[in-house]
């Protein structure tokens, strides 16, 4: 049974239709990049899995719950599944370690000792567990992509969505974000992402899904889609992308 | 029989008590009133949301004289005996509680709509979010122009004196009367608003710097 299950989702801004009937089963375990040039509809089609877009038309459905159906459902579903943006979005107010503490504590009822335990561990995972006491604003911006992959792993969701997690950071500072999501995918996360990074998902990804026009125009495995593409568009996007 | 300047400014002084005390009740009240208009003014429901907004509005564009008028008079008509000072507490907190409402309001949109999609996506709750990311941030953008604005609670009690609460500008008025020094009477008095406000001003300015500062290190 899929994990995420997107039927015939439409959605219009006025007048302005971003997706046109999309239609995606992911796997628990599958890693899936969306790509695509800016306008086609990928980072919508992304936001709309977690519930921060709404949609028109269509359904979607995270390990069996709907995400349109009540505010108190949206919040379930969206324990399952953690965001990562382009922008980090940590809490500047609060502490490394308390950014990572805050949601189970507030949302799950963890304890203070439990979470600060798990926030640890978590920290530790993406290699920042001696940053526990920094904030957010004494980090680098790779540091702060990292803090923001543990906090949302400290919610321990099924699947992560990540918005051109690597977009905001300077070329040097891509790898070590790059490199924890490696690992992510190597333990078997679900990832659902959105990047600009053709070498990575390449590398890392089960499936790629080109869209183009609100539409998925065309998606494969990433060694169909790169050496042997079907449509002239993604003919021409990734021929772009080798020329740039 | 003669009236020394201390004399005077004995009497001014004591006086003085009654604008502290209103410009302080003023103040907690206009901050409770503030925060309950608040919340229902970045609520999403639309209705709740109008409601506070025509309470800011009416607040906002009408003079505060006639909200203490109003305030003072309208019990009469039914009856109803209301102390000055219990009427100026209540013109002066909803008027301190519509301005502050909206200082706030602009703290909260200050506050990047990234926090709030941020928090959602930890599957936290609409007042969780406010409660834990969206004030704890709006309150260091807010705390400056909120005392700022404490300076104007300050002066707008002088207003209440003309309800017949005796408070400082009332005092003076009355003194004048007995002394037949104006200029030293009403110059001392302005002495003594700007010996209360200038210290709430230069707390202002601080503040400003110190959060300011706090927040270009993070």
């Amino acid at each position: 049974m899929p994990l995420i299950s997107l039927t015939d989702i439409h959605k219009s801004y006025g007048q302005n239709e971003v997706l046109k009937g999309i239609t995606l089963d992911i796997e628990p375990g599958e890693v899936i990049a969306l790509i695509g040039k800016s306008g086609s509809g990928k980072s919508t089609l992304l936001r709309c899995i977690n519930g921060l877009e709404t949609y028109q038309q269509g359904s979607i459905r995270v390990a069996g719950t709907s995400v349109l159906e009540s505010a108190g459902q949206l919040r379930l579903l969206r324990q399952k599944v953690g965001m990562i943006f382009q922008q980090f979005n940590l809490f500047p107010h609060l502490s490394v370690g308390r950014n990572v503490m805050l949601a189970p504590m507030v949302v799950k009822k963890t304890g203070k000792a439990e979470a600060e335990a798990l926030a640890k561990e978590m920290l530790t995972r993406v290699g920042l567990g001696q940053k526990f006491d920094a904030y957010p604003g004494q980090l680098s911006g790779g540091q702060q992509q990292r803090v923001a992959i543990a906090r949302a792993l400290a919610m321990q969701p099924l699947a992560l969505l990540c918005d051109e997690i690597t977009s905001a950071l300077d070329p040097e500072l891509v790898n070590e974000v790059l490199a924890v999501v490696r690992d992510l995918a190597a333990q078997g996360m679900t990832l659902v992402m959105v990047t600009h990074e053709m070498r990575f998902a390449r590398e890392v990804c089960h499936r790629l899904v080109f869209m183009h026009q609100g539409r998925i125009h065309e998606s494969g495995p990433p060694e169909q889609v790169f050496t042997a593409p079907q449509t002239p568009e993604l003919r021409q996007f990734i021929g772009q992308r080798d020329a740039a | 029989m003669g009236f020394t300047t201390w004399d005077i400014l004995r009497g001014l002084l004591l006086a003085t008590r009654w604008t502290l005390a209103l410009s302080a009740g003023a103040f907690v009240g206009g901050v409770l009133a503030g925060l309950i208009v608040l919340v229902l003014r970045v609520q999403p429901h639309r209705r709740l949301a109008w409601v506070a907004r025509i309470y800011i509005e009416i607040f906002q564009s009408t003079p505060l004289l006639m909200q203490l008028f109003l305030a003072f008079f309208t019990p009469a008509l039914f009856g109803i005996d209301v102390p000055a000072w219990a009427a100026a507490w209540v013109a002066l907190s909803l008027w301190t509680g519509a301005f502050l409402a909206e200082i706030w309001r602009g703290s909260v949109e200050a506050v990047p709509a990234g926090q709030w999609e941020a928090g959602g996506s930890l599957g936290m709750s609409y007042l969780e979010q406010l409660r834990h990311i969206i004030l704890p941030q709006a309150l260091r953008i807010a705390a400056a122009p909120s005392l700022g604005f404490m300076v104007q609670v300050i002066k707008g009690t002088a207003l209440t004196s003309i309800i017949g609460f005796v408070e400082l500008e009332k005092a003076g008025t009355a003194i004048t009367n007995a002394t037949f020094h104006p200029f030293t009477v009403y110059g001392l008095v302005a002495l003594i608003y700007f010996c209360l406000c200038y210290p709430v001003a230069l707390c202002r300015g601080w503040l400003e710097r110190r959060l300011n500062a706090a927040h270009l290190a993070h």
